[in-house]
């Protein structure tokens, strides 16, 4: 990847300085946001190429302060008379709206803060070249294609290197650096009517890093072997069985099962009511934090943007609030939610750094970062041992849940049956449903350390205007007792 | 708009005479100017505007493409220097490429240019218009208007130009209880009246949910489906469903439909329809799609959506679709039902208004689940009875377009697209209700 400076500067951070400085308007505080996105996408289908696409794209989103309300506006010129005019826009956004106002903020939401951030890339994006890319996907399709029945085998990669600088009234000034790596490739296997598809870990291999990632050797190739195997193995393998067991999710699915049904009805926007008329509220409410015995006692939760390499960690949240490790559940009982100084201050709950944008064009909500659910003291071997009867679940390929985070149905790509404390046979088109509560609270066993990973996503979406962003969960293998697990046909 | 355009043309114009002998290049453009208000309670949470616009610069030689996206901003100065590096980038790159087999070279003569104004709601009367009728009521939602354009320009000569004035209220009301309900008012031209009449419509509603809401047990029920639910059932089929290349590749739900493994019900008639101008008519190839294309007829697949590059591989011939493969402008023909005698056809049973969270269960075999949202009722002997507790459902596309779909009614709505992830989507989707029997609801 070329590095291009933002147009008119050498250092953004003196461009935004100059702008605020040269500002004139009667506002509380005013801050600038402006990002630098370049990216990098490659594809191949069948050792064909897909896509070779590259982005830079570039921008800023002013907000102004005035009697308690916050406008934004949001431009691409960034130039002082570029970002005077968004000031200005964003001024009277906020004067206008003032009396209308949901909550009277003062310039605390917003604080002082100087710093810098950048990922640590063992190999960095930039020695990645396009041709060595191509040559890795290529070989991924042809290693995938075990049989004549892969009917269809993929790879891809995605590169991103963003810059944000955040510079205000008050004095903060953060630069943070980040480089993002998610490569991905699954096979899809056909007989007659029955097709199946299997994937890298359920395309949830998101890192904060280079693409070390993909220069692993033995053990990259191992696992497109073992994907491609897979999915003709799911052709004749028998449905899961329609029953009522002991469930055990592998950290690929746990991963999915963290996001919904923990991550967002923490989310104090949600609990505020702001979210519910796009993605929904929450079963949780305000007088449960402190309180409510979410899960198991061995359920313990943390938002943690500490943790090197995964996808969503940072120093500062989009609004310049230190980022630091925080227990949301601890032996069961929810602590606090994920909630910025904005929501915080609305709801009177302890919250996190957690304000995020998707970009320079729209404003920072509460966001998840990385969401993990903390190791428990049980290897492997030892959790499947325990089980006379059940069925351990990887990789998720179908999600849904209600507007309230409380009824799920998900689905995961492969599936064993657990019998007599082993792992049998492979039972195809797995789903499982429950309540979270319910759900939660029959957490029996967690997986120690050596059963502990990470993965992530950049797609999660939310907010009003849309917003997608990065989140990273690492989980263990868990185990839950008496869920409802069944399986496909039409 | 208008200088956005020019600079568009200028650029275009600039651009074309710097590219060497067998190199192609593609130009798209998506830029928007936008107000956003964000509501809760009746009081505005977020507002702001936004300017944005981003080219796609598709250069090819050689058997070999590549892409770059970058910023537009509608000043040529900015933006020209920023268009030649691309270019320089992917000039550089392409030799590095291997070569694709499907590469769709520009072609055609194809030129059009459409522009709707509006008139919409200035910055400082967003709040001051939308909010004080909504006084009173627990109301969260969102505004968003403003400007929206989409481009297209080749180095064979084709050159499309697409921009339209719109605006989505998108709404929801609720009760103390939690019940709700959802109102969206949109349109080019904003009107008091229309607003006010749309929000009383979802005031009389929202009475209705007063109630203690009624607890189900999982099983099958007959359900009529509002435009909104067949809609975002409907919006399913962009997703591994009518897509030629999907269908080829295993993966589309319609498979069993292709192959003549499972029917669907002949009062499903599917079509793209491009004649009200919601959304361009061009592609991503420059191609123009025609104003009216059948899809599913009388319950047979008459067309799937393919792709100039899908045609280039499987030797089809195109039907001008996206790369995507997925619905643009899409109609579902209307049935039997009248209006007045929806409750009483669907005797005993749900009604539901809106669905939420779809996804493929079993995506060969056509099943979604999701949930009921929002003003659902169960109604009994033709009369509402209550609003219910929300439902997970499970369910084949093969059963409820299938052998128990009974009527769809006579009237259609428009239920317009109020995405904004990246750019404010345009168009929307025209369908009626259903009505359909044996409907499974598992949680």
């Amino acid at each position: 990847m070329t590095v291009t400076p933002l147009p008119t500067t050498a250092d953004p951070i003196d461009l935004l300085t100059e702008a605020i400085t040269s500002l004139d308007l009667p506002a509380d505080w005013v801050g600038i946001r402006a990002t630098r996105e370049e990216s990098v996408s490659r594809s191949q289908r069948d050792g064909k190429p897909e896509g070779n696409r590259r982005s830079l794209q570039q921008g800023a989103m002013v907000e102004v302060l005035v009697n308690g309300q916050m406008g934004y506006a949001a431009t691409n010129r960034l130039t002082v008379a570029g970002l005077r005019h968004a000031a200005e826009l964003a001024y009277q956004q906020a004067q206008a709206a003032a009396p209308w106002r949901i909550h009277a903020f003062s310039p605390e939401i917003r604080p002082k803060v100087l710093g810098v951030y950048q990922t640590f890339a063992e190999k960095p994006l930039k020695t990645l070249t396009t041709s060595h890319a191509h040559e890795l996907l290529s070989r991924i399709c042809q290693g995938l294609k075990v049989s004549d029945q892969i009917v269809q085998a993929s790879a891809s990669l995605s590169a991103k290197e963003i810059d944000t600088w955040l510079v205000s009234s008050s004095g903060t000034q953060v630069h943070q650096k980040f480089s993002f790596f998610t490569p991905s490739f699954s096979a899809t296997a056909q007989d007659g009517p029955v097709v199946q598809t299997r994937t890298n870990n359920g395309r949830g291999h998101a890192y904060q890093a280079g693409w070390e990632f993909l220069d692993m050797g033995d053990e990259l190739w191992a696992s497109v072997q073992r994907i491609g195997e897979q999915a003709v193995e799911l052709l004749t393998a028998p449905e899961c069985p329609d029953m009522t067991t002991t469930l055990v999710l592998a950290p690929d699915q746990m991963m999915l099962q963290i996001h919904e049904s923990i991550g967002h009805p923490l989310e104090l926007d949600r609990i505020l009511g702001d979210e519910r008329n796009y993605a929904g509220g929450s079963f949780v409410k305000p007088e449960d934090f402190g309180q409510l015995q979410y899960g198991s006692e061995q359920l313990n939760v943390t938002f943690d943007p500490t943790v090197e390499q995964e996808f969503a960690s940072y120093a500062f949240d989009d609004t310049g609030a230190v980022a630091e490790r925080q227990y949301l559940i601890r032996d069961g009982v929810l602590q606090r939610g994920l909630g910025s100084h904005e929501s915080q201050a609305r709801l009177g709950v302890p919250g996190v750094a957690c304000a995020r944008a998707t970009n320079w064009d729209r404003p920072p909500i509460d966001r998840m970062a990385n969401i993990n659910v903390e190791p428990g003291d049980r290897p492997f071997a030892q959790i499947i041992g325990s089980l006379e009867d059940g069925v351990y679940m990887e990789a998720n390929r179908s999600w849904s849940i209600d507007d309230q985070r409380f009824k799920f149905q998900f689905g995961c790509e492969y599936a064993k049956r657990i019998r007599n404390g082993e792992l049998a046979e492979t039972v195809r088109n797995p789903n499982y449903r429950a309540t979270t509560p319910q759900f939660w609270r029959s957490l029996s066993q967690v997986g120690d350390r050596s059963t502990w990973q990470v993965f992530g996503t950049p797609y999660c979406g939310k907010g009003e205007p849309n917003q997608i962003i990065r989140v990273g969960h690492g989980a263990p293998v868990c185990a839950f007792d008496q869920i409802e697990v069944f399986g496909g046909a039409g | 708009m208008q200088i956005w355009e020019n600079t568009f043309n200028q650029l275009m114009d600039a651009l074309m005479p710097q590219l060497a002998e067998g190199e192609a290049v593609t130009v798209g453009l998506v830029a928007e100017e936008s107000e956003f208000t964000r509501f809760n309670h009746a009081k505005v949470r977020q507002t702001g505007s936004i300017e944005n616009g981003s080219m796609s610069v598709t250069l090819m030689a050689d058997g070999r493409s590549a892409t770059e996206s970058i910023t537009f901003t509608g000043d040529k100065a900015s933006d020209w220097p920023l268009l030649m590096t691309a270019l320089h980038t992917l000039r550089d790159e392409l030799p590095q490429l291997p070569e694709d087999p499907y590469i769709v070279l520009p072609d055609g003569d194809d030129h059009s240019r459409e522009v709707y104004d509006g008139e919409l709601l200035g910055m400082s009367a967003i709040a001051p218009t939308i909010l004080p009728n909504m006084s009173g009521l627990d109301a969260v939602g969102l505004y968003a208007g403003g400007r929206c354009v989409r481009a297209y320009a080749d180095s064979a000569g084709q050159r499309h130009w697409f921009a339209t004035e719109t605006f989505t209220l998108d709404y929801s009301l609720f009760t103390e209880s939690g019940q709700a309900v959802k109102g969206t008012y949109a349109g080019r031209t904003w009107d008091d009246a229309a607003y006010t009449d749309n929000l009383a419509v979802a005031k009389t509603l929202l009475e209705q949910m007063s109630q203690t809401p009624k607890k189900l047990e999982r099983g099958q029920y007959r359900t009529y489906f509002a435009p909104a639910a067949v809609a975002d059932l409907m919006s399913m089929l962009s997703w591994g469903g009518i897509g030629e290349a999907s269908i080829r590749r295993g993966g589309s739900a319609l498979g069993p439909l292709q192959r003549g493994d499972k029917t669907l019900s002949d009062k499903i008639h599917l079509s793209e329809d491009f004649s009200q101008g919601q959304v361009p008519r061009f592609n991503q190839y420059g191609e123009l799609a025609p104003l009216t294309m059948p899809l599913i007829d009388g319950g047979q697949l008459k067309n799937t959506l393919v792709s100039a590059r899908t045609a280039k591989e499987y030797g089809i011939p195109s039907t001008f679709a996206e790369g995507g493969e997925y619905l643009r402008s899409p109609t579902l023909a209307s049935g039997t039902l009248a209006e007045a005698d929806i409750l009483a056809a669907l005797d005993t049973g749900l009604y539901v208004s809106n669905l939420h969270y779809l996804n493929w269960s079993d995506r060969p075999n056509g099943r979604i689940t999701g949930m009921t949202r929002y003003a659902c009722f169960w109604v009994e002997n033709g009369q509402i009875v209550a609003p219910i507790e929300n439902l997970r459902f499970d369910e084949s596309l093969y059963n409820f377009w299938g052998a128990n779909l009974i009527d769809l009614t006579q009237a259609t709505q428009f239920i317009p697209e109020v995405g904004s992830y990246g750019f404010r989507d345009l168009g929307g989707t025209l369908v009626p209700g259903m009505l359909v029997d044996n409907f499974a609801y598992t949680l």
